[in-house]
């Protein structure tokens, strides 16, 4: 057809389109991390506003085991690496390779969510539970929160593994990886803030 | 297994409620026999329950808004009726438990789930029109945030017979909304039904970001979008910054009710001004949330009826966004009485009353763009005259409410009771109806009846002043908000011509009920052929009315901010394109509404302490989720024949109507 299709004719590709939906995902995706990233700094702040107010309960002097809490940092941080390896094999197109290494992402995160439970039990045994003081609420909210995401994004992982053993690694399984990526190392950062904020600060 | 429901949580010896309950029952089996009879179960859902076309949805929220603007009214008169009895020895007819919900009930769905669902219903239709997309970012999410909030109304409308709602005002202030206070199920409906519906709002924030960022027509920069879609960005990163410190206070209520902790009692180091510090961090941009695109709509409708641009565009931007920017720096102003000190309130008083200064920008444009231009009064152009002049007002007594002097006097009296109905009826409801009847042919295809919308906005206006001017002034004589009783007797004719304004506010409800019925029942001569019934300004008249479920069969190059208006002058907009393409679309999927009835359940369940079913609706929602995670035939092609056939019978109107 010889007909003026420059200015009235939209081109093929992403103006016929109205979808480009990679880019808008992670995108929205960021947008919707900086929307917990909130709920954490709300959190946060409820947790300073309460920081000392044991009503004659135990403090966090008492109770935290920095070298344990030290090691699940460690666990988060190795799995936030392995995750990155992951997602370079993920560039480098080795599905079997990328699937082993969100294993070992899950398996470390895995003990994480196991060592912090752990912790929880423990405390409340010792009757420094949640109910007990408006800091343990707080400490409790604060890092339960951190830890239900965790497991949220071990939920996550398996699909994955699964959605790249299904689907190999075609434009959706790669952005979805992409997102939960972002999600892995957001919650290692707010985890370096929880270890910072609640255990560093509470011994010293 | 059903927790602490038992029978008796109905309240059978509430003539008030069992006889609403009969009313709503018998109603519903109308409906219920009324779709089964015409046989349109199948049509409601594949055409409404499982659509993602974004102008749909925003139909659903706007009829979900007026749905509970019926129950919202039906509070308000109750209260109005009770404050006009209950002088001196009278109790009136309710009793204060009952009385205590229904002004909770008001407030929460007023705010909740008419004014939030009105604005996000105007920004589904107009914003992808206006920006030249086909749809929004994320379809899919967009039906879920929608089935989120109409889950979030039921969950509300249920705790009317099935316990009780909270009796604590619309914001449930711990220590009072605490266990040991509110021990019954009424705060938890509040809190479930909040959280079901904010994450909905939430999730409606991201995609309309990402829309608006990401998907405008070619050529069309920010600086060109129109003033709506501008005040629609601006709200929408107000949602996302703002919902989640929601999620995160109502959540840590929820912690102290459940599980026992003590973030805001009175015992083992809580602090309740935390709570209340935390919800006006989120109350306070809320109000802007909502006024930002009543705004927009009346910058979309003064220049289309003055026949003239919009006076100061610019200006118009960059008071919308510092609106944004300064509705954080504000929320201290709520509880001035809580004794931060005179400095810490200085500011706030300040920081509040410096909002007006965007505000009375924006009051000067519309003005201006009035000024010397040819303006036709149609129904949506009588709605903004009179918010102009009922907002001036909730502006000036608002500031008045900054100086924290005069709020010491007049703080939780009926002047500020007055002065928020003020600026929400004056601005958002004026705005929201106007921008109803100014867009409803472009979502329909006919345009709304004028008389009947025209005695709407008269009895809304008239109804308006009459009811909340003898609230100002009890205000200053003294009158506290939420009396059940009262034994002054000069209050009392006050309170009597204040349930006169709200009888006329009905009527006006009414009529705006009756404008619907009549507009449809004549909407053949009402057609609107050209998709411009207004000889209007912006991208949206550029399509066919009603649009198109592509909205855009060929995607408009943008040069202007006033890009139809541009296109009629070039005569561009009489021109059919020569070639289509095929156009991708979003396909229709149920997964939306079916997550967010197992989320319904989930909060029900939360509600009545039934672990086990929430564990099951918890797992359901879920499955749902990974289930559509799993499909992968999720968008389709429009053939261009199609497309083609559309446009021709489209541009063959046109033809006849020019």
């Amino acid at each position: 057809m010889s007909s003026p299709v420059t200015t009235i004719d939209a081109g093929h590709g992403d103006h016929g389109h109205g979808h480009d939906a990679g880019g808008n995902t992670v995108l929205g995706f960021w947008i919707y991390l900086m929307s917990d990233c909130l709920i954490f700094a709300i959190l946060f702040a409820t947790f300073g506003v309460l920081a000392s107010s044991y009503a004659g309960g135990p403090t966090g002097k008492e109770l935290f085991d920095l070298p344990y809490v030290a090691g699940e940092t460690l666990i988060l941080l190795v799995s936030s690496f392995t995750f990155g390896v992951a997602m370079l094999n993920m560039a480098a197109r080795k599905t079997e390779s990328v699937i082993s290494w969100l294993l070992a992402t899950f398996l470390l995160g895995t003990g994480f969510i196991w060592m912090e439970v752990r912790e929880f039990t423990h405390l409340i045994a010792e009757h420094a539970g949640p109910d007990r003081s408006a800091f343990l609420s707080a400490y409790f909210t604060l890092v339960g929160t951190h830890g239900l995401h965790v497991t949220a994004g071990l939920l996550w992982l398996v699909t994955m593994m699964h959605q790249v053993a299904r689907y190999g690694l075609d434009g959706i399984v790669r952005r979805r990886l992409a997102c939960l990526s972002l999600f892995w190392h957001f919650l290692d950062l707010v985890w370096i803030c929880v270890f910072t904020f609640v255990y560093l600060r509470g011994v010293l | 297994m059903l927790g602490k429901l038992t029978l008796d949580a109905v309240p059978w010896h509430e003539p008030i409620i069992m006889g609403t309950g009969a009313v709503v029952a018998l109603g519903g089996l109308a409906v219920l026999a009324a779709l089964t009879y015409f046989r349109l179960w199948g049509p409601l859902w594949r055409d409404w329950i499982t659509s993602v076309d974004h102008k749909k949805i925003g139909v659903m929220y706007i009829v979900l808004a007026l749905v509970m603007l019926l129950r919202g009214f039906a509070d308000a008169i109750m209260m109005r009726l009770q404050q006009a009895f209950a002088a001196n020895d009278a109790a009136g007819f309710l009793p204060p438990h009952h009385y205590d919900q229904i002004f909770t009930a008001h407030g929460v769905i007023m705010i909740f789930f008419v004014a939030t669902p009105l604005i996000l219903g105007l920004m589904n239709v107009i914003v992808p029109l206006q920006i030249g997309a086909r749809d929004v970012a994320f379809p899919f999410v967009n039906s879920l945030s929608f089935w989120l909030s109409a889950f979030g109304a039921v969950l509300v409308m249920a705790s009317m017979w099935i316990g009780d709602f909270a009796a604590t005002g619309w914001v449930a202030y711990p220590p009072l909304s605490e266990l040991g206070y509110s021990p019954t199920t009424g705060v938890d409906y509040y809190i479930w039904s909040l959280q079901i519906s904010g994450l909905g709002t939430t999730l409606t924030g991201i995609n309309f970001i990402v829309t608006i960022l990401r998907m405008r027509a070619p050529g069309m920069r920010l600086m060109q979008m129109p003033v709506f879609t501008w005040t629609a960005l601006i709200t929408n990163i107000l949602i996302v910054a703002v919902f989640p410190v929601l999620t995160a206070t109502l959540a840590l209520l929820t912690a102290d009710r459940y599980l026992g902790m003590h973030f805001f009692t009175n015992e083992l180091g809580g602090n309740a001004m935390m709570y209340i510090n935390l919800i006006w961090v989120w109350g306070h941009p809320e109000v802007y949330i909502l006024i930002l695109p009543a705004f927009g709509a009346f910058s979309e409708i003064v220049p289309t009826f003055s026949g003239k641009p919009l006076f100061g565009y610019k200006s118009m931007v960059y008071a919308t966004s510092s609106i944004g920017v300064l509705s954080f720096f504000v929320w201290l102003h709520h509880f001035f009485t809580m004794g931060s000190g005179a400095n810490v309130n200085a500011f706030f008083g300040i920081m509040t009353s410096i909002i007006s200064i965007p505000t009375g920008v924006k009051l000067f444009n519309w003005l201006f763009t009035m000024f010397r231009g040819r303006i036709r009064y149609h129904t949506s152009v009588l709605w903004t005259v009179g918010f102009m002049v009922t907002f001036a007002v909730g502006g000036m007594t608002g500031v008045l409410l900054a100086v924290p002097g005069a709020d010491f006097v007049l703080h939780n009296s009926l002047f500020l009771v007055a002065h928020f109905h003020n600026v929400i009826i004056g601005g958002v409801v004026f705005g929201c109806l106007a921008g109803i009847s100014f867009w409803f042919p472009k979502v329909f295809g006919f345009t709304l009846n004028e008389f009947w919308g025209k005695v709407s906005f008269w009895c809304w206006l008239v109804g308006y002043w009459l009811a909340f001017t003898p609230l100002y002034l009890l205000g200053f004589k003294g009158m506290t908000r939420r009396m059940n009783h009262y034994d002054h007797a000069d209050w009392h004719p006050y309170l009597i011509v204040a349930l006169i304004g709200a009888v006329i506010i009905g009527m006006g409800i009414l009529s705006l009920l009756i404008q619907f019925y009549v507009s449809i029942r004549d909407r053949e001569q009402n057609r609107d052929l050209t998709g411009d019934p207004w000889d209007a300004r912006s991208l949206e008249w550029g399509t066919a009315s009603p649009a198109p479920f592509y909205n855009f069969a060929v995607l408009p190059e943008i040069s202007s901010v006033e890009q139809h208006w541009a296109d009629k002058e070039s005569g561009r907009n009489l021109i059919q394109p020569t070639r289509y393409e095929d156009i991708h679309m979003p396909r229709n999927t149920g997964t939306g509404f079916i997550i967010s009835a197992f989320g319904f359940v989930l909060c029900f369940a939360m509600v009545w302490h039934m672990w086990a079913i929430a564990g099951v609706s918890l797992l359901g929602v879920i499955g749902t989720f990974l289930f559509r995670a799993y499909d992968r035939d999720v968008d389709y092609w429009v053939p261009a024949a199609e497309v083609e056939a559309i446009e021709n019978a489209r541009y063959a109107l046109l033809k006849k109507a020019a």
